[in-house]
């Protein structure tokens, strides 16, 4: 569905400032996949996802959407951001109208529906992120909590109806419930939403839980791409990159070196007690 | 996409050279005094001489020429009208080069437009060089011991810096969220640069909404760590950036202001001799 061709993106070109944040990226998301992108602070991966709609033109190299050129010269960018759906780092601060309802029309309208279709998408959208739009609706977007207007910002990307949606760290900032809650809402809007979905996170638990596939970012280039459990299979090299393990891998990595025979890539606490469990049987066995 | 771009006034280059290493009251007297020479000068062998000065100074504080004249595009609209506005409406008389219609326009105020233009990118470009190579604390730091003979008189020294520091820290801040607030709206299908000018006026709420409650909120958390680090004034305070005027400075003043004596003796007196 994405594509990106050797991508390079400089920042501030041609002044003293000039910083390159992606060097030659390839790479392709199809539809329905759920990937995430890790990486570093400052490893470029909001930069990159940022070229996946077209609010930042490479320096150099293409992005295609169903093998059109973005940047192509009959493309109209308005229904490329509507069918691919990004919600910035920090998306409180993009609300700004009077109620949350209105808030989550802006999109649908900008689209030119009416301006009774929009708000309909609106509260559907709402529902969608766990808001009842009868009670929230009606509320101004700066009276709600944290999480809410997390949830309310999400719910201004969804109701563009895209058919992919990124998310820059949709969980950072939040307690353990909301992250708990806006992870799970990602999960069901790709089970039951059938969208693809692209999830930068600084939590490895998180991509273990959610993502069949990861990209990794190294200062500005792509250094790994692959199912998640290969990914997280190379702690080394992880480490090395200023990453790390989700703590049930850690635990099953420890478990196997202290001498119990657990498989070391589990990813979930599901996949960890049957794993743990099997070894024990296994030592069970062993010692009888 | 990145909006602001052209933006070069103000904006601080942070490299280590001769320049960049003044007093910052030297750079802000010495700019001052070109300014006012700029006003005061009457032929183009004077504005020539500023200009080689300029040019010498930049390529001191190796600043990229492209860079500079960069800074100086926002100004060519202003540039061209001020120019326009010389040739056709400026004094009447003089050797006419060509008429068009109604319009006269004469060697003299062709050569009258020639100097105003060149006036006025002289003075923005002095201006600008000294933003390049003066940091905003430096600028503030030397602007507040300039300031200080005046306290006696009321001026409110310290607080003018303070408020004047802030303000220029905050400037870039304020630009890149800006840059990304505009960028999250986009991404709801909202256009900035497209439509009629009521269009775009009105396309500017979800900018300017989230990017004051922002400003205010911001505001407010750097009160309270001001006040948490227990600031209160300019009473008592010792500096972490001791100004010294060193033998650089007395160099640099004096190089100033010959070309500043030269640029105002008229070229008859050059002749004279
Ligand atoms: N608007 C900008 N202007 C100039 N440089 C920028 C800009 N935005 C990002 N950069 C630089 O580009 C590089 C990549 O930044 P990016 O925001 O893509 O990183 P990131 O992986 O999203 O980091 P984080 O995890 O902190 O969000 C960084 O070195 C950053 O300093
Ligand atoms: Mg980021």
């Amino acid at each position: 569905m994405i594509r990106c061709e050797h991508l390079t993106y400089v920042y501030g070109r041609g002044t003293p400032f000039e910083a390159t944040a992606l060097t030659d990226v390839s790479l392709a998301i199809s539809t329905g996949e759920v990937v995430g992108i890790i990486g570093a602070t400052g490893s470029g991966k909001s930069t990159l996802v940022q070229h996946f709609n077209g609010l930042l033109r490479p320096t150099s190299g293409r992005v295609l959407l169903d093998d059109v050129d973005i940047h192509g010269p009959r493309v109209d960018r308005r229904r490329i951001r509507q069918q691919i759906g990004l919600l910035f780092q920090d998306p409180e601060q993009q609300l700004f109208e009077e109620t949350v309802v209105a808030d989550v029309a802006f999109g649908p309208r900008n689209l030119g529906l009416s301006d009774d279709d929009a708000r309909a998408r609106a509260r559907r959208a709402l529902e969608l992120v766990g808001l009842p739009p009868d009670r929230f609706g009606p509320r101004s977007p700066f009276e709600l909590s944290g999480g809410e207007m997390r949830r309310a910002a999400i719910a201004g990307v969804l109701a563009m109806e895209p058919r992919m949606l990124i998310l820059d760290e949709p969980a950072a900032g939040l307690d353990p419930q909301g992250r708990r809650d806006i992870l799970e809402h990602v999960r069901r809007l790709h089970r039951d939403g059938a969208l693809t979905i692209v999830l930068i996170t600084h939590s490895m638990d998180a991509v273990a839980q959610l993502c069949e596939r990861l990209l990794v970012l190294d200062q500005g280039r792509l250094v790994a791409d692959g199912p998640t459990r290969a990914v997280f299979a190379d702690l080394s090299r992880l480490t090395a990159l200023g990453l790390g393990l989700p703590q049930v891998t850690l635990l099953a990595r420890r478990l196997g070196e202290r001498g119990l025979p657990v498989r070391r890539d589990v990813l979930t606490i599901e996949e960890a007690r049957v794993a743990i469990l099997e070894a024990l049987a296994v030592r069970g066995r062993g010692v009888l | 996409m990145e909006f602001f771009r052209g933006l070069v006034l103000g904006q601080y280059v942070p490299v280590d050279s001769a320049i960049h290493r003044l007093d910052p009251r030297t750079k802000i007297l010495a700019t001052l005094l070109l300014l006012t020479v700029m006003f005061a000068v009457r032929e183009f062998a004077g504005l020539a001489i500023l200009t080689v000065l300029l040019v010498a100074v930049a390529l001191a504080a190796r600043i990229a020429p492209a860079y500079l004249l960069r800074g100086l595009r926002p100004l060519f609209w202003l540039l061209v009208f001020a120019v326009v506005l010389q040739v056709f409406f400026g004094e009447p008389g003089g050797h006419p080069m060509f008429r068009w219609g109604p319009v006269v326009v004469t060697r003299e105020n062709l050569a009258q437009a020639a100097f105003y233009g060149w006036r006025l990118l002289l003075l923005v470009l002095s201006t600008t060089v000294m933003t390049l190579v003066t940091s905003p604390m430096e600028f503030t730091d030397g602007l507040e011991r300039l300031l200080r003979p005046f306290q006696r008189v009321g001026v409110p020294a310290h607080d003018l810096a303070m408020m004047m520091t802030i303000a220029l820290r905050f400037i870039p801040t304020l630009l890149e969220e800006a840059e990304k607030i505009m960028k999250a709206q986009m991404a709801r299908g909202a256009e900035f640069t497209r439509g009629s000018l009521p269009t775009r006026a009105r396309a500017l709420t979800p900018l300017l909404v989230p990017l004051f409650v922002g400003a205010f909120r911001r505001a407010d958390a750097l009160a309270v760590a001001m006040e948490a680090r227990c600031y209160r004034g300019g009473e008592h305070r010792t500096r972490m950036h001791v100004l010294r005027f060193g033998p650089q400075d007395l160099v640099a003043v004096t190089v100033v202001a010959a070309a500043a004596a030269f640029a105002l003796i008229p070229p008859a007196a050059w002749r004279g001799h």
